[in-house]
């Protein structure tokens, strides 16, 4: 263990400052500190954060793109900023390619269901991975069924990693779409997209990323992914819930007709007939998560101010520790070992049911995420039932791993 | 011995332990001495929705009296079906559907038990009061 902590010790990235910026985390639970590890589920949100929110709503809470009035400008081009903060953010060409979703999972379904519902044919293939999140697979099926088209999917190996020569059979030509995860929920796998959607390319398929797990992580730049759409949440990278993006290339959403009606996405409207708004107001009908958009602003000038270089190698040594950490544990298995992994463990201990474990670490204050993790098809890969998920953040400290693996032990020796 | 003097004798056992580890403890051990459901019996149908875990929960009438049986795949929802089943089993069905239960509240488990959960423990009691009435 002490060569361990000497490298853990090495990196430059002030943890314990970093911390006071997330109120929540600083509190007891159950007459514990709270050791929060469910950061896959929703991260914790910084003070900007939360002032940005409650800033909007003392200061200028108006509703955006209607009114002349000086409230409804300053939200209207809060909002805008923020929309340019994000194409920034993720190096797209322009900020009209970023559309305001309210998550991941609204992002993927305004793509089946605009794209899918206009352009698949009986006999077309959507191809996914056996790593999906269910957000990433229902709306899939939903529109395969409708269409008549067909979902295939690629698989993976005991370690938790996509077969490349796989994938490079089922990617044919009447392959539509790749929908694929940047980073699985369940295992912290992160996929290497860049080969697989390559394969997609050479048959001319388009190409949706589910980046909800990448984005807290490591920064995203989708023109070098060369992907055509890709979706995430705000509240998983420091933003609030309700709130997520939807990218897609410019042409793209020029040729995607609405999915869903309202005010705000049209041009004009008359009973006989209603022609649309340009993208990306066309995709948002109604009024949107005004204050949702502006945490995400702020969630993004939050993470600019980091190093990001040294968050990277916070979050590597913290997984390399917890792995170590976690394995001295007699009867623990890590449910997921790929090479390439973001700082999420998923785990089993023999003869223990997740539930059980879970419900034992909360009551010394452990939060952790025990069940499928709506990715029912990886725990039938896996023939377990669930698994008990430590998903870290940056903000997470060794001491805080040695933390669980102590209540661990406790709730062994309960359980046995 | 009646639903409610079940109760109240579970009661007693509780207070014996003035943390909560001691009563989960003693929560799991009351899991051991369950009366199993039949092996071939643990299956969908017997299943109760609403628990994370599975538990199956199966009931018989002897003599005008309903029996239950149980089982689950993880210890605490076992210890609390085991309690339930500790107090129900054996009594009439009118009894069995009139019973509060308010035990559960006293003996510190449901306050412990977040809205998911205690959806599983909701689900177990009606599972076992809708026995109950089909025996009635």
């Amino acid at each position: 263990m002490n060569t361990l902590s000497k490298k853990v010790v090495a990196t430059t990235f002030d943890v314990s400052r970093v911390r006071q910026d997330f109120p929540a985390l600083d509190q007891d639970v159950n007459g514990y500190s709270l050791v929060y590890f469910d950061n896959g589920a929703t991260s914790q949100k910084p003070l900007s954060v939360i002032q940005a929110i409650s800033a909007f709503y003392t200061g200028y809470n108006a509703n955006i793109h209607r009114g002349v009035h000086h409230l409804s400008q300053l939200a209207t081009n809060a909002y805008e900023e923020a929309r340019q903060a994000v194409a920034d953010w993720i190096n797209a060409p322009k900020a009209t390619e970023v559309i305001f979703t309210s998550g991941t999972t609204a992002g993927i379904n305004l793509v089946a269901q605009s794209w899918g519902r206009h352009y698949l044919k009986p006999g077309d293939e959507i191809v996914l991975s056996a790593m999906e999140h269910h957000g990433n697979i229902v709306p899939w099926q939903m529109v395969c069924q409708e269409k008549g088209a067909k979902l295939r999917i690629i698989p993976m190996n005991d370690q938790g990693e996509l077969i490349l020569e796989e994938a490079e059979k089922i990617i044919g030509s009447r392959t539509r779409m790749l929908a694929l995860s940047h980073v699985s929920n369940a295992l912290g796998t992160i996929n290497p997209v860049a080969e697989i959607i390559a394969m997609a390319r050479k048959q001319g398929a388009l190409v949706l990323l589910d980046g909800a797990q990448a984005v807290p992580h490591f920064r995203i730049d989708v023109q070098q992914l060369d992907c055509d759409f890709y979706a995430f949440s705000a509240h998983k990278m420091l933003g609030s819930t309700g709130t997520g993006v939807l990218w897609a290339k410019e042409q793209l959403l020029n040729e995607l007709p609405p999915w869903q009606g309202g005010g705000d996405m049209i041009e004009s409207v008359s009973f006989e007939k209603t022609t649309y708004n340009v993208a990306p107001f066309r995709f948002e009908a109604g009024t949107p998560h005004i204050a949702g958009a502006l945490a995400l602003h702020a969630a993004i000038n939050y993470y600019r101010a980091l190093n990001q270089h040294e968050l990277e190698a916070h979050e590597a040594s913290l997984l390399q520790y917890a792995s170590q950490c976690l394995l001295s544990i007699p009867g623990l298995r890590i449910i997921g070992n790929a090479r390439h992994k973001v700082p999420v463990i998923s785990f089993v201990l023999e003869g223990l049911h997740p539930y059980d474990v879970g419900f034992i670490l909360d009551k010394y204050g452990i939060a952790v995420r025990t069940g499928h993790h709506c990715a029912q098809p990886v725990m039938d890969f896996f023939k377990i039932p669930g698994t008990i998920r430590a998903s870290l953040a940056f903000y997470n400290t060794t001491a805080e791993i040695e933390r669980l693996k102590e209540v661990l032990l406790i709730a062994k020796r309960m359980l046995s | 011995m009646s639903i409610k003097d079940k109760e109240l004798e579970i009661e007693e056992e509780f207070l014996l332990f003035d943390d909560w580890t001691g009563k989960y403890e003693h929560l799991i051990e009351q899991g051991r001495s369950l009366p199993m459901i039949d092996q071939l019996k643990r299956t969908e149908e017997h299943l109760i929705k609403g628990c994370q875990s599975q538990v199956w929960l199966d009931a018989r009438l002897e003599d005008g009296k309903v029996f239950y049986f149980a089982d689950s795949d993880a210890q605490i929802p076992k210890g609390v079906v085991s309690l339930l089943v500790r107090v129900l089993s054996g009594e009439k069905p009118e009894d069995i559907v009139n019973a509060d239960l308010g035990f559960i509240d006293r003996i510190g488990l449901k306050e412990h038990l977040s809205p998911t959960r205690s959806n599983g423990l909701v689900s177990m009691v009606k599972q076992m009061k809708f026995y109950a009435l089909a025996h009635q």
